[in-house]
């Protein structure tokens, strides 16, 4: 998509990144070590910097979402060591080292994870902003309890908010994914680390 | 007639063509754009409810290293009209009007420096008495928040500026005859609060400005060519030199249907010469943008004891936040609809306070006024011991019913959702001790308007449909749906997809339920025009009048012979026969249906708590017919969360120095999946005869009904009126221990 650039620009773009601005600014930033669906990053942040901005501004996944900033909302849902965490909440640092998946990694090798089958065949999504975090925590729960009752189903959803009111598919559709399952088909969620 | 035809392809469940995109985190929402030296835009807020600004002084800020552009509304070219009001709201002129008006807006290399830099701004106030309730607005000694407001609509014209910006009435017959003939009369005074449409997507924009060629925005939006009208406005640019693309929307409803960034982030945008990117926080999307309209509406209705009404009567009070034009015309039009009573009369009246400027949501101004005129019908059936919804049926609006605001109605489906409910298991369910049921209607216009489509077909013979309306809840599949039947084709063959403000002539936004009704109606235009130059290529081919061919399941027949070509072949020798293949639909669409819902609540009531539970629900609409029945199912859930929420738990709070108290999703509190029971939804098919398909809006009604029927069955639970919302565990404690 071609979009028309500013005037005034003196620079090469090359030297305008995030990182770049903030060395011209004269500010050391410590580095971390983030392993993100499998790969690798060593990151220039404050240690507070919160996961979710790490995840979005400095590694461009932006398929987790801001919401709330205060882990009400659910949006920023990813998982960390397998569990499903808000990454609102979590600092860089406290994730450093550990396996984190986001929502671009659910899918493996051109493999719909079973729930995201579910929730296209179920035509979950309104506006699908909260989806994605949806499908995290949801993902996470499979994964614990492939074949959660309703209870179960509320218990493990209860702090991802959707405005669209799309509640009563996302619970079929985590049944539906919970069947497939059950019918032998494979979740395909990347292979976590211990949490050590 | 609709009801006669057969369809192939719409009334189907299918897959939206952006479901995988959707799932997979690949779907750009507005906060979701990146562009080469991008910088990131602030904005500095009032922390008063009502002030005069005395200085604002931007030295520090400015010098502290990373910092590149301030903007304040001097930058602004001078204002006038409408853009005038929403210039002042986006950046406040010599008043803060509201705790979290936006004073000053800044961009710096990180959003880390930009919020440094905030803290750097030196603002002297004045702080003045805030008005926060409209009884305190509306007495003559209030304190003014526009100095020079006179009131419109009144009899007299004023001498003196008010904090009532207007006055409206509608009437039809004489109220006063109608309750002399009245039986029983109820009359009652009813509150509801200020409400946010609660999108979990903030507002957000990325821009980039060029004064020598075309400047760009990218941002979530329900209308992206109101967007440009509206940034255009302010700034004083040409439209064709202000590009808007529409991103993925995460929520709207209603609440992105204006701008509160766009223009400050290209004011600094211009000024930094980098692309500006500016996201909104939680904090800043409750405190400065949407809300819905508190109100106070007072409402008398009477009927006769064999339960025939014979008059109605309102006096509805609209807060409009800090600039004049609540929706409290919409209230008067809508509140008394789903009646057919001879005898009406409504008066509105539209009060500044000192609270965000209001936006739409959802049926804007519909559900307060329903509201109250719901539970006021309900509780006149109790006393006179008529079911709730056989007073409802008795009284129905239909064909042919004169609405109080004009037109007679057309064929509407209000008996056939009350009938639904009536036959709905739930109804039929026993309730126990604790528990209460209530009903409700919900009337609403759903409009009409411009749309613009392309539908650009490729050599292979798949097309492109290009619409201008953001996809909300679904919408390109229902597009998609409907070109496929009027082609005749297979619904994926063609790919639907939103055009910016350069690919398509003006396309009104996506809002009052009108893109499956409007812009659905322009893509089988663009449909129709497509197969017409499909028909005359053929005929090229054949060598016969483009009246001897025919169109039938997306194949082109010579009625002269016995030759057939598919859309594929014609479209691979398009070169051939002229050129390629494009067609047009910019309609402005006339006859939307309104749509009739009719909900069902059941709740039990914890009286030590005042807890409410929701036990079931069901929830009947007119979708005149479903194109895509998933997606309808899903507006009529979607309506009736958002309006339970509204019920029972919504509402801001304010300290008395008019500061919000509840400016995050803790407190704010929407509902959530562990609230609610399975919403019911059933779908009632009365034809809009305007449509090709009989497409009637389905996206607003829903959200009217639940606010009644959550408080009318509160009101059964506990055995006491309810008037006053939100139906919250404090708010209904309070109720029980006052009339205990």
């Amino acid at each position: 998509m071609p979009i028309g650039l500013p005037v005034g620009l003196n620079e090469p773009y090359a030297e305008m990144s995030w990182l770049a601005t903030m060395r011209t600014n004269g500010v050391t930033m410590p580095k971390f070590i983030l392993q993100v669906n499998q790969t690798t990053h060593t990151i220039d942040a404050e240690a507070d910097m919160p996961l979710l901005w790490a995840l979005r501004d400095l590694l461009s996944l932006v398929g987790t979402k801001y919401g709330c900033g205060i882990g009400q909302c659910g949006a920023c849902t990813v998982h960390l060591a397998g569990k499903s965490v808000r990454s609102c909440l979590l600092t860089v640092k406290d994730a450093e080292k550990l396996p984190i998946t986001t929502i671009e990694a659910l899918a493996q090798e051109q493999n719909l994870h079973p729930l995201q089958q579910a929730w296209i065949n179920q035509d979950v999504a309104q506006c699908g902003y909260c989806q994605t975090g949806q499908i995290m925590t949801a993902a996470a729960l499979l994964t614990e309890n492939p074949q959660p009752t309703d209870d179960d189903i509320d218990q493990a959803m209860a702090g991802n908010y959707c405005r669209c009111g799309t509640y009563p598919r996302i619970k079929s559709a985590i049944k539906e994914a919970s069947a497939l399952i059950s019918q032998n088909i494979q979740i395909l969620v990347p292979p976590e680390g211990d949490l050590a | 007639m609709s009801e006669a035809k057969e369809y192939k392809y719409i009334g189907q469940r299918s897959i939206r063509p952006d479901g995988y995109d959707k799932v997979t985190g690949r779907a750009a929402y507005g906060a979701d754009m990146s562009l080469p030296g991008m910088v990131w835009g602030k904005i500095l807020r009032s922390p008063h409810a009502h002030a005069n600004i005395k200085s604002i002084d931007t030295s520090r800020a400015e010098a502290l290293q990373g910092v590149l552009a301030v903007a304040t509304f001097a930058d602004f070219p001078a204002q006038k009209g409408a853009s005038k009001d929403l210039a002042t709201n986006i950046l406040a002129n010599d008043k803060a009007l509201y705790h979290g008006h936006a004073i000053v807006g800044l961009a710096a290399t990180t959003a880390d420096i930009a919020e440094r830099a905030l803290e750097l701004i030196d603002v002297v106030y004045e702080v003045l008495t805030p008005v926060m309730d409209i009884r305190d607005a509306i007495k003559a000694d209030a304190p003014l928040i526009d100095e020079k407001l006179m009131t419109v609509g009144l009899a007299e014209a004023p001498t003196s500026a008010s904090n009532v910006a207007a006055r409206q009435e509608f009437k039809k017959g004489d109220v006063e005859a109608g309750f002399a003939e009245a039986d029983v009369i109820v009359e009652r005074e009813y509150y509801t609060p200020t409400i946010h449409q609660g999108y979990i997507e903030p507002h957000a924009c990325t821009v980039s400005y060029d004064e020598a060629g075309q400047s760009m925005i990218w941002c979530c939006t329900q209308g992206h060519f109101d967007v440009r009208a509206q940034t255009a406005g302010i700034l004083g640019m040409s439209l064709s030199k202000l590009k808007v693309i529409a991103s993925e929307i995460g929520g709207g409803f209603g609440g992105k249907t204006t701008i509160y960034l766009e223009p400050v982030a290209l004011v600094l945008s211009r000024k930094a010469g980098r692309p500006v990117k500016m996201v909104m926080n939680r904090d800043e999307v409750l405190k400065a943008t949407g809300p819905g309209s508190a109100s106070r509406n007072w409402i008398k209705v009477g009927a006769k004891k064999d339960g025939t009404i014979t008059a109605m009567q309102a006096k509805l009070y609209y807060e409009a936040g800090a600039f004049k034009d609540s929706p409290m015309m919409m209230g008067c039009m809508t509140a008394f609809t789903p009646y057919d009573v001879d005898n009406m009369y409504l008066e509105g009246y539209d009060v500044l306070v000192n609270k965000p400027k209001v936006a739409a949501y959802r049926a804007p101004g519909a559900p307060q006024a329903e509201y109250a005129a719901e539970m006021a019908v309900s509780e006149l059936a109790n006393k006179l011991g008529i079911d709730q919804i056989d007073l409802r049926i008795q009284n129905a609006a239909k064909e042919g019913t004169q609405t109080v605001y004009g037109p007679k109605l057309k064929a509407v489906g209000l008996v056939e959702c009350l009938e639904a409910v009536k036959n709905s298991p739930q109804y039929k369910a026993p309730l126990k001790a604790g528990q209460g049921r209530g009903v409700a209607s919900g009337f609403w216009f759903n409009i009409g308007g411009q749309s613009s489509v392309v539908l650009n077909m490729t050599p292979d013979g798949t097309g492109i449909l290009v619409e201008g309306s953001p996809d909300i809840g679904g919408s390109r599949a229902s597009m998609q749906l409907m070109v496929a039947e009027e082609m005749g084709m297979e619904p994926a063959l063609f790919r639907p997809i939103i055009g910016d403000t350069e690919n398509l002539a003006f396309s009104q936004g996506t809002g009052g339920s009108r893109t499956t009704f409007a812009t659905g109606m322009a893509c089988i235009e663009a449909a129709q025009d497509v197969i017409r130059q499909l028909k005359e290529r053929a005929a090229a081919v054949w060598n016969v009048t483009p009246d001897q061919v025919e169109w039938a399941e997306g194949v082109a027949i010579n009625t002269a012979g016995d030759d057939k070509l598919t859309c594929a072949q014609i479209c691979k020798g398009a070169e051939r026969t002229g050129g390629q293949i494009s067609g047009r639909g910019n309609i402005n669409a006339r006859g939307a249906g309104p749509s009739f819902a009719v909900h069902l609540c059941d709740v039990e009531v914890d009286k030590e708590t005042g807890k409410v539970d929701v036990l079931r629900y069901t929830a009947a609409q007119d979708a005149g017919k479903a194109i895509h029945p998933s997606y309808v199912e899903g507006q009529l859930q979607g309506g009736a969360v958002q309006g339970i929420g509204w019920a029972l738990n919504e509402e801001y709070v304010y300290n008395e120095d008019g500061l919000l108290q509840n400016t995050g999703f803790l407190d704010y509190r929407i509902p959530l999946a562990s609230d609610l029971p399975m919403i019911d939804a059933i779908i009632i098919e009365v034809p809009n005869s305007f449509h090709p398909f009989g497409v009637r809006g389905v996206g607003e009604s829903g959200i009217i009904p639940p606010l009644a029927a959550c408080g009318m069955a509160v009101s059964e639970a506990i055995d006491i009126q309810i008037v006053d919302l939100p139906c919250s565990p404090p708010n209904v404690l309070k109720v029980i221990q006052e009339n205990s």
